[in-house]
């Protein structure tokens, strides 16, 4: 029974999530906010995944826009080029992100701290100028256009088609996470990230989880990519570029490090404010800027973890 | 297979800059003993656990553990064949609870696939389950059980310390190197470390101890193993190495120039 209880706890956050994207659509006056909604969860998805290894693992990645590149292009080349459907465009991007992060994480994630933070953001500039360069296969700093999903005959298009399609995907990459950080390897992870000498003289090897995990996190980078691709229908080496990553890993610090519902909220925080300060036009960054340094200078733990010791205390 | 010396180190040297803070050590720990580890500051206790422990390779000699030479491997290999330890600066996860903490210390024991991890599947549940149920066992062998849900971090120091050898514990080693439990304890925290070293050692886990602690050794330890400067001065029972004069002048030795210069002046 309690134990019953304690798992259904566990997936309290999602449920809260749940109820949200439910409700939100009533108060939403026009198709515009369907696709600020659907943005928002896509990249909600890519952080709670670049979570995992920043938040729980410890590790940190400022190259992560590279692996939404990936997951962006390969819906866009593979039903363009190679005349794969759009649906297995998200899975090949998904297998080969998988496969690129497992090559480069090996030599990498030997690295700590900054050194693995310097490496991080060379592999993402990497596969930035690798999109703007091979101009025949994507169109170069123009970007190509992407063809619309089609799932089972059904023509996926349309802002509030995406909202729900994006929060289904967010709500089970939530609960992947929340399965992933209960289980031993989720132990794990978080053990690296307070005492690498202690997991080590208790068997966990360390290079092989950090692996494992940087792996995972850029699969949800990845399809997150590919659902921004097919969402927007057009796509341009920026979706992989340096500001990006910044951005992602933004996201996670603002809602929280190792809160996977304060990757929501972050994620919600960095799309919805650019959104409300267009208004302001050209000081449009220098609002955003200012707005993430007060969060870093008073909420530093982040906005999730705040809230929840403000309940409890 | 039965071996006299489960645990052995072959003449083991390491250098920091030239410095040689472990010099040809050799010690053999028979099974089932508490084996202390003692001399003053600085004489490479603790660098002589690292390289036991594989955090550090050895520049020369050789580990063998349960009869099988393991010098040079790394600490997660080493806690596969049954070697823990703990740390004299202590190592916790203090973001995760005490009972996660321990729950940790049963990785080893753990087979799941990440598949099955990220779906949470019946075998994870119960691969918890069981994780959950030994660990909460190893809590209540040290008194942690009423604080198995609080974060590490809250935990005080004494608990801490208990926490760290349940941890290394429930990895069921073979052979557990303790480095300076003792450090930081009062006399009644110190008492109930000596019965939870006893009952380790009866229970058939060897235990190698860096101590501080005087009393505390002498009263646990079956057999203790000097060192000095980073070289083996002596070793044997606590009678012997109470007795023995280059012990007693390793470590008094100041203290009665001192003593000596003054009844002079």
């Amino acid at each position: 029974m309690i134990v019953r209880l304690a798992m259904r706890y566990r997936l309290a956050p999602v449920a809260l999530v749940a109820a949200i994207v439910i409700l939100l659509p009533l108060l939403f006056p026009s198709a515009y906010y369907y696709r600020v909604g659907a943005l928002v969860f896509i990249f909600a998805f890519a952080a709670v995944g670049l979570n995992l290894l920043m938040g729980f693992a410890g590790q940190v990645s400022l190259g992560h826009a590279g692996f939404l590149g990936v997951g962006a292009y390969a819906v866009a080349i593979g039903p363009a080029y190679l005349g794969i459907p759009s649906w297995f465009g998200i899975v090949a991007g998904a297998v080969l992100s998988a496969l690129i992060a497992f090559v480069v994480g090996r030599p990498i994630l030997r690295l700590k701290g900054h050194y693995l933070a310097v490496a991080t953001l060379g592999f993402g500039v990497l596969i930035a100028i690798v999109l703007s360069n091979e101009a025949g296969w994507t169109g170069g700093p123009d970007g190509m256009s992407v063809s619309r999903l089609v799932l089972f005959g059904w023509r996926v298009s349309g802002a509030d088609t995406w909202y729900w399609v994006a929060a289904v995907t967010l709500l089970t990459g939530m609960v992947l996470a929340y399965n992933l950080i209960g289980s031993p390897t989720g132990r794990a992870l978080r053990a690296i990230h307070d005492s690498e000498v202690a997991a080590r003289v208790l068997g966990v090897e360390i290079a092989r989880k950090k692996l494992t995990i940087f792996v995972i996190s850029a699969v949800y980078a990845s399809v997150a990519g590919s659902y921004l691709a097919l969402f927007n229908g057009h796509i341009t080496p920026d979706v992989a570029g340096f500001l990006r990553s910044v951005e992602l890993v933004a996201m996670v610090v603002l809602g929280g490090m190792g809160s996977i519902a304060g990757s929501v909220v972050g994620a919600a925080v960095l799309v919805v404010l650019p959104q409300t300060f267009t208004a302001l036009h050209d000081y449009e960054h220098l609002a955003l800027g200012l707005v993430i340094m007060a969060f870093m200078i008073f909420l530093r733990q982040g906005i999730v973890p705040a809230m929840v010791q403000w309940r409890t205390t | 297979m039965a071996h006299d010396v489960i645990l052995e180190a072959r003449s083991l040297s390491i250098a920091f800059g030239g410095v040689r803070a472990v010099n040809e050590v050799s010690v053999s720990v028979p099974p089932g003993a508490v084996f202390s580890i003692i001399g003053p500051n600085g004489a490479g206790k603790t660098t002589l656990f690292n390289v036991i422990s594989g955090v550090y390779a050895p520049l020369e000699g050789s580990v063998r553990l349960a009869g099988e030479d393991v010098t040079g491997l790394a600490p997660e290999h080493l806690a596969r064949r049954g070697l823990s330890r703990t740390f004299q600066n202590l190592q916790l996860f203090s973001r995760m609870t005490a009972l996660e903490n321990v729950m940790v210390g049963r990785h080893r024991h753990e087979s799941t696939g990440t598949l099955a991890e990220l779906l949470h599947l019946p075998s994870v549940r119960r691969q918890n389950q069981r994780t959950r149920e030994a660990a909460l066992d190893v809590l209540a062998r040290v008194g942690l059980e009423a604080e198995a849900d609080r974060p590490a971090a809250s935990l005080p120091y004494g608990a801490l310390k208990r926490l760290e050898i349940a941890r290394a514990l429930a990895s069921e080693p073979m052979v557990l190197l303790l480095d300076e439990p003792a450090a930081g304890c009062n006399p009644v925290e110190t008492q109930g470390l000596r019965n939870l070293i006893r009952s380790i050692a009866e229970s058939g886990v060897t235990v190698v101890l860096v101590e501080h602690d005087m009393r505390l050794v002498m009263n646990v330890s079956d057999r203790i193993h000097v060192l000095v400067g980073g070289r083996s001065l002596a070793e044997g029972t606590a009678q012997e190495i109470q007795s023995n004069p280059a012990v007693v002048e390793a470590y008094l030795g100041i203290d009665h120039s001192r003593e000596s210069a003054r009844a002079v002046g």
